[in-house]
């Protein structure tokens, strides 16, 4: 049937094949009996790599197919293809048949050759395999023996092995008992050489044992022995403990040996904290003797530094053994730590405020402030360990009102070298006058004065800015960065400054001055000049420095510059008046005396002009050189300025002539009124005690309008007589020569002096004047 | 407002001396004395029409002397003293004292009187002012308060019982104070007579014998309750002066309330203005109300 196969296969190949060498022929005739050997095998067609399109398998003229219908292939062929073609179909089907059939035979003699040996590996096999079952059988027999001997020694051993654990069991016991056997002479030696700790380890070994056993009369007399021995040990480490001469750290182990040997703890540290006590309050008491009244205590650095490395060293130390040995007394613990702590840091604070309270006085801000660093910075640690006693909070507190005191120390040493400074220019001003130089030193005493005080301010300052210094150590807490600075140094120091410096000046206006030489009036005026310097510059030159140097943080209400300037230039502007006032009732009281003393009834021709009128021309002149040391000149008005003497004469005797010259008809009593009233109504109301200006024109015009305006009510108190009415009249005159020059307003003195004079003749029953030419030559002469 | 018009009276000589007819009540009525050394001194007896604001003048002659100080009988209303300067034999001078009869029953009739009695010091204020004291004035209605002033400008308020300090002081004149008086209804009103020409009256709430609005609890609930209420808060504090008074020329060295209407006051000065003035509407009503 293969045959057939083939033989119908043949002639199909041919028309396409036709073309190609026998060569290439060869792996295409092998592909195509493999794909046939795969359809019979059942491989489906697509596992053909070779031909992925092949034709229609159902193709009955598709040689090589499934399929194949030699008939209908022959027809087809027989129908369409020539006879030439048909012959070469032919011819190639045959050549292929025939090679189909030589490839078949190979194949038949390869496979049955390789039936045949494969034949005779399988008899090789079946030998080999029934020798093999024989060992087999002969290991299992083997095997079974050895099991069988193995057991039998097994059962042998058994027993010898069980002695021998019995044994090590007892070894081992046999030791421990020894151990316990020689507990209590260990102890004693451990005791006796002072190996506590060992001792303490044993004993801890051995106690449990013990304790389970102690119904065993033997154990029972150990664990006795043990326990006296370990009581006499707990004595020992007591006693040693009490005896508190050897340091923290030995007292420390003590303490840790006792709390291993079971002693209750509460007790113990109670007693580690007595016993600390004891030791810090020796601190203390050392302390408070450098305090003492009597020797001369070192100095605060000193003082600091021994509180710092003797208590608060040793609390440093107490506490953090405490913490170690103690910490499993939770809380509570704690809290009796805490109030120990807290109780003897009350004390140490105490001692530490008596002596910054001696420091108090003292002058050196630097030391003070180290001291107060050191305190501070050594309190840290504990303050670190132990929050809840709170001592660093205390020791800031210290710090600040230590602060805050010092302040006030510089507000008091500066209010001291103001009123010093005042004493001072009273004393420079009590001595020259007897010199009889008194004017030149007024400005120089103002500018020691003003530089002196604002050296001081400046000493001040940089005093209290140690506090802020970057490098100590509670200048970066809340109450230095802003309250201290706002607070403290500028409103408290300064602006208090300040304001104390406009009180006390102003305290002279106030007190009884009025009855005259209580305060020297040269004291006045330099008093004025110096708020007022303060208004225009000072104030606020140390405000800013004030500023630049503490540079407040604070947003807290400061008192604005523009304020206490107002308060200065309020503080001169009385201080001046005041001057004004006292100058005035001085040469008022001359003229007052001057008028009341004298007869003037019965009074001889006037010859010359008064001596006290000449006076107080000196005396106003005096004061003009004075206020002129310290004020400026002021605007006067311009009348008449350059040749006033020659134009005062003249107006002067013009005037006079107009305003007498009907009072002398008896007739005309109303004119005298009438023109007077009429000349008022066109001069300025004058008012005599009137606040006055920061200049010398002004304060002068001010004193002359007191002196004058005396004058005039002094003069309508008396009654004159004709010679009487002359002489007032020379006066004035002579007033008016020489103090129009020292006013603002020239006709002011010359208003002043007709008002005088008119009243004069009013109160005269004869009032004939004296002729102004007489009186020129009078005044010129006197 | 019409009431605060002053009304002037001008006299032709010098006057320092000014006092209201005490013992008269019903019509307001001013006794002014000059003080000329050439001619016959007057008296001039003014009277006040408060509804017509007019004056009318009265000229009694004084030929003993000139008149430096006047004063009217509290009890009866014909008599009155002044106190005079007179000039004799060129340069003569003697202190009288010299009382006249009122006019309108006998005219000139003088009685002559000299005061003997036994003098004792009860108080002594030392150091009262900066310099001489012009003058002093007992408040009518609080017994141990009195009034004074003087050359330092000042009006101090005193309590005789502790004389060392005084209880207010006035520091609003320019210049010597001549004249201080009390009202004699409401003490609180105090008027001032200065050199500086001007006259003052103040409001001296707080130490006045009246207490604050104990009218008003009573009287005044009716509008301005709750506006009120505030200020009576205030109201100790309300030491002011009320009014300055600028009509005068020259200084002034007397000034006095009128015995008839106590919102009414005169004031003199040396060049013989005589001003008087009414205390302001505002203020009367405040007082009273």
């Amino acid at each position: 049937m293969a045959a057939a196969a083939t033989a119908g296969s043949s002639p199909g190949s041919g028309p396409g094949d036709s073309p190609e060498g026998p060569e290439a022929e060869a792996p295409e005739r092998r592909r195509k009996a493999h794909g046939m050997l795969k359809l019979y095998y059942g491989l489906s067609e697509g596992e053909g790599a070779g031909r992925p399109s092949g034709p229609d398998p159902l193709d009955p003229t598709d040689l090589n197919g499934a399929h194949f219908d030699p008939e209908v292939y022959l027809d087809k062929l027989r129908r369409e293809c020539p006879l030439a073609q048909l012959m070469d179909s032919e011819t190639d089907m045959v050549r292929q048949i025939r090679a189909l059939d030589s490839d078949m035979q190979t194949l038949v003699y390869e496979n049955y050759n390789k039936f045949i040996s494969a034949t005779d590996t399988i008899r090789k096999m079946k030998n080999d395999f029934r020798k093999m079952e024989d060992e087999m059988d002969r290991l299992a027999t083997n095997m079974a023996v050895i099991t069988d001997f193995s057991a039998r020694i097994s059962a042998t051993l058994q027993d010898r092995h069980e002695r021998i654990t019995k044994l090590a069991g007892v070894h081992a016991l046999l030791r421990k008992l020894q151990f316990l056997f020689e507990l209590p002479s260990r102890l004693t030696k451990c005791v006796e050489l002072g190996a506590y700790g060992q001792a303490v380890r044993y004993q801890g070994r051995a106690q449990a044992v013990l304790q389970q056993y102690q119904h065993l009369p033997s154990f029972r007399a150990i664990q006795d022995d043990c326990q006296v021995i370990t009581a006499r040990l707990a004595q020992q480490l007591r006693q040693r403990f009490r005896e508190g001469g050897s340091g923290a750290p030995e007292q420390a182990e003590c303490v840790e040996l006792l709390l291993a040997l079971g002693e209750p703890a509460e007790e113990l540290c109670e007693e580690f904290l007595a016993h600390a006590r004891g030791r810090l309050e020796e601190e203390l008491r050392s302390l408070e003797a450098e305090l003492g009244p009597s020797p001369p205590a070192p100095d605060v650095l000193e003082f600091t530094d021994h509180g710092g490395s003797g208590f608060v060293g040793g609390l440093c130390h107490v506490a953090a053994a405490y913490q170690e040995l103690f910490a499993a007394q939770g809380p509570a613990g704690a809290e009796k730590l805490a109030a120990f702590a807290q109780e003897l840091g009350s004390r140490y604070f105490a001692l530490v405020e008596r002596r910054l309270a001696q420091e108090q006085g003292g002058g050196d801000n630097s030391l003070l402030v180290r001291a107060l660093d050191r305190f501070h910075r050594r309190l840290r640690a504990p303050g670190a360990l132990l929050a809840a006693a709170g001592l660093a909070d205390a020791a800031t507190e210290i710090v600040e009102r230590v602060a805050r005191e010092r302040l006030g120390h510089h507000l008091q040493g500066l209010r001291a070298a103001f009123l010093g400074c005042l004493t001072d220019v009273r004393q420079a001003l009590a001595a020259p006058r007897m010199a009889g130089k008194e004017g030149p030193g007024l400005a120089e005493l103002l500018a020691n004065v003003a530089s002196s005080i604002l050296s001081h301010i400046k000493a001040s300052l940089a005093a209290v800015h140690l506090f802020t210094a970057k490098e100590v150590s509670f200048s970066n807490k809340p109450y230095f960065r802003g309250e201290f600075c706002s607070q403290g140094v500028r409103e408290g120091l300064i602006v208090g400054f300040v304001r104390s410096m406009c009180q006390t000046a102003q305290s002279f206006c106030d007190s009884p001055g009025e009855k005259g030489g209580a305060t020297p009036p040269a004291l006045l005026l330099l008093l004025s000049r110096l708020c007022l310097d303060y208004e225009t510059a000072t104030i606020s030159y140390i405000l800013t420095l004030t500023d630049e140097q503490f540079l407040v943080q604070d947003q807290s209400p400061v008192t604005p510059v523009s304020t206490l300037c107002a308060e200065a230039r309020e503080t001169a502007r009385r201080l001046l008046t005041h001057y004004v006032k006292v100058q005035g009732l001085v040469i008022s009281q001359m003229l007052r005396k001057s008028v009341e003393t004298r007869d003037w009834l019965s009074t001889l021709e006037p010859r010359n002009v008064r001596a006290v009128m000449k006076r107080v021309v000196e005396d106003t002149t005096a004061i003009d050189v004075q206020v002129g040391l310290l004020y400026e000149e002021g605007v006067r008005k311009a009348q008449s300025s350059d040749s006033s003497k020659r134009t005062f004469s003249v107006y002067s005797s013009s005037r006079q002539q107009g305003r007498y010259a009907p009072s002398y008809t008896p007739s005309a009593p109303m004119d005298t009124n009438l023109l007077s009233n009429i000349q008022k109504l066109f001069s300025e109301r004058i008012d005599v005690f009137s606040p006055v200006e920061f200049n010398k024109v002004s304060v002068l015009t001010g004193i002359i309008k007191i002196s004058l305006k005396t004058l005039l009510e002094c003069v309508r108190l008396r009654t004159f007589g004709r010679f009487g009415l002359q002489q007032v009249q020379v006066d004035c005159h002579f007033l008016q020569l020489y103090l129009w020059r020292f006013v603002a307003d020239e006709e002011l003195v010359h208003l002043l002096l007709d008002e005088v004079v008119a009243s004069a003749a009013l109160r005269c029953p004869d009032p004939v004047p004296m002729e102004p030419s007489v009186v020129e030559v009078i005044c010129e002469r006197g | 407002m019409e009431d605060d018009a002053p009304v002037i009276y001008g006299l032709e000589f010098q006057a320092r001396a000014l006092t209201p007819q005490t013992a008269e009540t019903d019509a307001i009525r001013f006794l002014v004395g000059t003080q000329s050394l050439k001619y016959d001194n007057q008296i001039h007896i003014i009277d006040f029409d408060d509804e017509n604001n007019i004056i009318n003048k009265n000229v009694l002659l004084h030929q003993a002397g000139e008149i430096w100080h006047i004063s009217a009988s509290p009890a009866d209303k014909g008599v009155l003293a002044t106190c005079y300067n007179r000039m004799s034999c060129g340069s003569q001078w003697e202190m009288g004292r010299k009382s006249f009869r009122w006019p309108i029953t006998t005219s000139c009739c003088g009685i002559y009187r000299k005061a003997q009695a036994r003098l004792c010091q009860i108080y002594c204020i030392e150091n009262a002012h900066g310099q001489l004291v012009r003058d002093l004035d007992f408040n009518p209605n609080k017994q141990y308060y009195l009034a004074s002033c003087g050359d330092d400008c000042k009006v101090k308020f005193w309590d005789t019982r502790n004389v060392t300090e005084p209880v207010k002081t006035l520091e609003e004149h320019s210049h010597w104070v001549w004249n201080v008086r009390y009202n004699h209804s409401h003490d609180q009103l105090v008027l001032t007579g200065s050199s500086d020409s001007r006259v003052i009256l103040s409001n001296m709430v707080s130490i006045s014998s009246e207490p604050f609005g104990h009218l008003v609890d009573d009287d005044d609930i009716s509008d301005q309750e709750d506006h009120r209420s505030e200020e009576k808060s205030k109201e100790p504090l309300q030491d002011n002066v009320i009014a300055t008074y600028e009509e005068h020329e020259d200084s002034v060295y007397a000034v006095d309330w009128s015995s008839a209407d106590p919102w009414l006051f005169a004031s003199l000065s040396y060049d013989g203005r005589l001003v008087i003035n009414r205390v302001p509407r505002a203020l009367k009503y405040h007082i009273l109300l």
